[in-house]
């Protein structure tokens, strides 16, 4: 049984490694925002936004059928929350009422005992969830949901039931362990096997007058111990198999709730944070992936979700038609919103790709082979050679790693250095970068760069600048446009300066 | 052609008495460490003294190297590996056997011990049957033990040995426990009630799981409530049990001496290609050498110290070999250069190669040529720091003159950086004299030393030289060559550094 709500045939797993560059990602992105607003204070939510989020598919079947399910969801918040809570309580109970931790030293005895308790508990589960399948199936229109909910009817019958049932009576063993065994190495009894004991099915005559097969039988005496200590562990050798196979089934059925609960977690993460940002009035839109090997990237209204989720008012949201195209740099004014808009790329590149709804009002891109960012860091900047270094050194990680198809979002890259020699040092990697097909978004003060490729007018090019009114105001727009050789830092200097009346 | 041993062709070869000690030259080529490597885990066969022991004479050589080739097939290799492996696996049964108290588990400790024997010796007869030899050694053995493998004694072992085995096998008993009663008796058919329980939670199967299975002790030796089973099963199948009693009773020496020694002189060989196995597949060569009794023409290429090369292995680093030779009048390597540069390494690897060429043993290089020697002697200056200057300096020379006084022109001399302590005059005087003993001796001698005018001495000198990179004299190369090489300077830009320009990126994305 499974609940292959995130893959249509495989389960969520949260062990898979992260991309390499997952802290860099986490860093520039600020993804922690995010997550948290998922998670709500849930930590389990949180590491499940964390693990899916991160690791973005790159077909676009499941991204439509994770999108299907958010649908559902989305339209049944209340009944999704309910199984959400049955799964945890179910894995819950393991720990309020037995101790289902068993030390190395635990007797096959009382591995069985314990797990036929436990057993009895989660069979309680199993059936409420049966319930609910059974109550709300026509509420429910994705694959996903109606596939979940047709495999509990049908697994989980009352017979099914019955025969468990009968089970766990037979396996308190009233009439004593019967097993077969065999010589093994050394003479030593080995292959024992567990028999159904046959004195429940005989007849009233044949236990009054056994028909009893030849055999030899002997006593541990009372203050024997160390007797007593072997007879039992004979007997454990008999029931060993059995106790480890109600055990294991016990773990079964509660990695089934675990896995419930997993996948479910990312759904109530996408309603949690689709409840913050419906209450602020910001926009959400299904998001529209196409082919990896295609190039598209236009969108309406989009936003940085981050942004939004740290500030009461509305964000500023742009629309830019960057389809067919390869190279995208975006120059501007200092303060204008470069960062944020390259952000709000990544970020809804990032939530396309595990199946989620886009911070926008339309969204459509292709999809990418992994995400890359290389971001200025503002730490050591104590030595500009030992900055550059480090930059090229993050730089040469990226190379080992990126592929056809990847995106990589380029943010102040290569700043650390002057201006002709950092324009150089890019202008041959992006060269490069380019003709092994890789998306590149760069927001760059490097004039000489950004003109050097205006000035070839590449068809797979376009070039982006943060708006800038005559008056200097910023509109936190960004625009398309050629790149200016100012980049307003005497704005910012006046502002500030002005503010604090130093400036004359 | 009569088998003796898989060692020694001839009687008259063997050891006398096995040693126990290794040579004194043992600690300075660090051939100490490479026997050590070569025997780890092979401990009950006790191996060192046949490493301990070189061969006198190109005869007994020849008849090694040509087992040691019939080994190098993968093969032949895998039928003795898992001979041994028979062999050990019956010997552990029979120290069992010793140490059990129950009789019935003795005695089926026995026959299990007997019973690995047997397959043991059937499967290597069959197994060489099979396979192309051609060493005389290898072809002798395969006679022997086609002969013993027929004979009527161990034939009639065998049968019995396959009826008892089976006898035991095909007992089978119930048990009932309930409270403190244990009945044993007949077996009676069923199903297995585990399997029936598993099958119906099979659906809810996710995967793997911790295992709850309890372990129990797998010691052989049974408690008193099993012994009490156990006679109540004999009870049950007495025949069976007496036929065992029997058995046990008349094969108390059913092992073949022979065969016994083969099984752990054939481990000369197999602890020495296993040890190789290692350094081959990190790219070394091996070679047979061409010993020769006259010529001191001797060479080889690619060469390396065994025991530096193992060590190195196993930090993952890469490993430097180096080529020698001489040629007509040519005896003496005189090796000098910067410290830490393979000097040391250099004289070491002469050193081994000789003496494991005259084990009939493979050695490191592609191809070799080595000489006969009668005697290896070796001095290395000693890390110990004695006071008393004077006194070392007279050690060393009493040490020295030992050495020149026993030495004949067959003989080997390594001399590893004598007199570092002494004053440059006294160095040089005395280095100067004892070279041109060494010269008038006519032996092979390789003389590391820091004393630069021994170098070019004689005809008889070779000047070899440790060698560095000349724009960073911090790299060493590890190479050991006639004249110094040059290398070539450039200077990387930062960003071929990290290979990010153009044109190095284009490369790293292609694939």
């Amino acid at each position: 049984m499974k609940a292959f709500l995130m893959y249509r045939d495989r389960d969520l797993d949260l062990q898979r490694e992260l991309p390499l560059n997952e802290p860099a990602l986490t860093q520039d992105l600020e993804l922690n925002t995010l997550f948290n607003a998922m998670a709500r204070g849930d930590n389990f939510i949180f590491e499940v936004a964390r693990k899916t989020v991160l690791s973005s598919l790159s077909d676009l079947d499941t991204i439509f059928y994770r999108q299907d399910i958010l649908k559902d969801c989305l339209k049944n918040p209340l009944i999704a929350k309910d199984i959400y809570d049955l799964a945890v309580e179910s894995i819950e109970s393991k720990n309020k009422h037995y101790y289902w931790f068993f030390g190395s030293h635990a007797s096959p005895s009382s591995i069985l005992s314990t797990s036929v308790a436990m057993m009895q508990t989660l069979i309680v589960f199993l059936k409420k969830l049966k319930n609910m399948a059974e109550d709300h199936a026509d509420k429910f229109e994705s694959v996903g949901f109606t596939t979940l909910f047709e495999m509990l009817k049908r697994e989980l019958s009352d017979e099914y039931f019955a025969t468990i049932q009968n089970h766990l009576k037979e396996l308190k063993f009233r009439n004593g362990v019967l097993m077969a065994a065999e010589l093994g190495k050394g003479n030593k009894g080995t292959n024992y096997v567990l028999r159904q004991s046959s004195d429940q099915k005989q007849s009233w005559l044949a236990r009054i007058f056994p028909r009893k097969p030849p055999g030899f039988t002997f006593r541990i005496p009372p203050r024997d111990e160390m007797g007593a200590r072997a007879l039992g562990e004979l007997k454990a050798r008999g029931i060993n198999l059995v106790a480890n196979a109600l055990a294991q089934s016990v773990d079964h059925i509660l990695s089934f709730f675990n896995l419930l609960k997993t996948e479910m977690a990312f759904y109530i993460g996408c309603l949690n944070l689709h409840g913050y940002l419906a209450e602020k009035g910001e926009p959400t839109c299904f998001p529209l992936p196409v082919a990896p090997g295609e190039r598209r990237e236009r969108f309406n209204g989009l936003y940085d979700v981050c942004l939004a989720l740290s500030l009461k008012q509305r964000v500023v949201g742009n629309d830019v038609d960057a389809d067919d195209k390869d190279l995208v740099i975006i120059t501007g004014a200092n303060q204008g919103g470069k960062s944020t808009f390259l952000r709000s790329i990544g970020l809804a590149q990032l939530m396309m790709q595990c199946g989620m709804f886009a911070p926008a009002e339309s969204f459509c891109a292709n999809i990418c082979d992994g995400l890359f960012t290389h971001y200025k860091r503002e730490e050591d900047v104590t030595m500009s050679s030992g900055k550059l270094d480090e930059e090229l050194s993050r730089m040469s990680d990226i190379a080992d790693n990126v592929s056809t198809n990847s995106l990589l979002l380029l943010n102040e890259s290569f700043a650390a250095t002057n201006e002709r020699e950092g324009s150089e040092i890019a202008r041959q990697i992006i060269s490069a970068l380019l003709e092994k097909r890789i998306k590149i978004f760069y927001v760059t003060h490097l004039y000489e760069l950004a003109h050097g490729f205006y000035d070839k007018r590449m068809a797979n090019a376009i070039f982006l600048r943060a708006e800038r009114q005559a008056d200097g105001e910023r509109t936190f727009k960004i625009i398309e446009a050629a790149p200016l050789e100012t980049s307003y830092g005497v704005d910012l200097y006046n502002s500030i300066f002005r503010g604090s009346g130093i400036a004359h | 052609m009569a088998f003796y041993s898989i060692l020694f062709e001839k009687t008259e070869d063997r050891i006398k008495t096995e040693a126990i000690e290794a040579p004194v030259f043992f600690l300075d080529l660090n051939l100490d460490q490479v026997i050590e490597a070569i025997v780890a885990g092979r401990q009950e066969y006790n191996l060192k003294p046949f490493f301990y022991t070189s061969l006198g004479d190109i005869k007994a050589i020849n008849y090694r190297q040509e087992i040691m080739r019939d080994l190098e097939n993968k093969v032949l290799f895998d039928i003795i590996t898992s001979f041994a492996e028979k062999m050990r696996a019956m010997r552990t049964h029979l120290t069992l056997a010793d140490k059990l108290y129950y009789k019935y588990q003795k005695e089926r400790m026995f026959l299990d011990a007997i019973s690995i024997y047997c397959d043991a010796v059937n499967c290597l007869a069959h197994d060489l049957s099979l396979i192309e030899l051609k060493s005389r050694g290898f072809l002798a053995f395969r006679e022997y033990l086609a002969n013993y493998a027929e004979s009527i004694h161990f034939t009639s072992l065998l049968t019995e040995t396959k009826k008892l085995l089976d006898d035991l096998g095909s007992v089978k008993y119930s048990l009932l426990i309930k409270g403190d009663s244990v009945q044993v008796r007949k077996y009676e058919p069923g199903i297995d009630y585990s399997v029936e329980v598993e099958e119906t939670f099979e659906k809810f199967k996710q995967g793997a799981v911790k295992d709850y299975q309890a372990e129990f002790s797998d010691g052989i030796s049974m408690n008193h409530v099993e012994a009490r089973v156990l006679d109540f099963v004999t009870k049950l199948y007495p025949d069976i049990f007496s036929n065992l009693d029997d058995y046990c009773a008349r094969n108390a020496n059913y092992l073949d001496e022979t065969i016994g020694v083969f099984d752990r002189e054939i481990q000369f060989y197999v602890a020495y290609l296993e040890y190789l196995a290692k350094l081959r597949q990190a790219g070394l060569k091996f070679c047979y050498p061409q010993i020769s009794m006259e010529s001191k023409e001797v060479y080889d290429y690619e060469g390396f110290d065994l025991a530096l090369a193992h060590k190195l292995i196993n930090e993952n680093s890469s490993i430097v070999c180096n080529d020698f030779y001489l040629k007509d009048k040519e005896r003496i390597f005189v090796v000098s250069g910067p410290n830490q540069g393979g000097k040391t390494t250099f004289a070491r690897t002469f050193g081994q190669l000789h003496y494991l060429a005259s084990l009939g043993c493979p050695v490191p290089g592609k191809e070799a040529r080595l000489f006969m020697f009668d005697r290896v002697f070796t001095h290395f200056e000693k890390e110990e720091k004695i006071n008393n200057l004077r006194g070392k300096l007279q050690d060393d020379l009493v040490r020295i003159y030992d050495i020149l006084d026993q030495a004949t022109p067959n003989s080997i001399i390594i001399m590893n950086e004598i007199f570092t302590s002494t004053t440059l005059k006294d160095a040089v005087f005395l280095g100067k004299k004892i070279m041109e003993k060494i010269i008038e001796l006519d032996l092979l001698c390789v003389f590391v030393t820091f004393i630069v005018e021994l170098a070019s001495l004689s005809e008889k000198t070779v000047s070899m030289v440790s060698t560095v990179v000349p724009e960073n004299p911090a790299l060493r190369t590890y190479k050991i060559v006639r004249s110094p090489a040059d290398g070539l300077a450039y200077a990387l830009s930062i960003a071929e550094k990290y290979r990010l320009t153009y044109d190095y990126l284009k490369e790293r994305l292609k694939s």
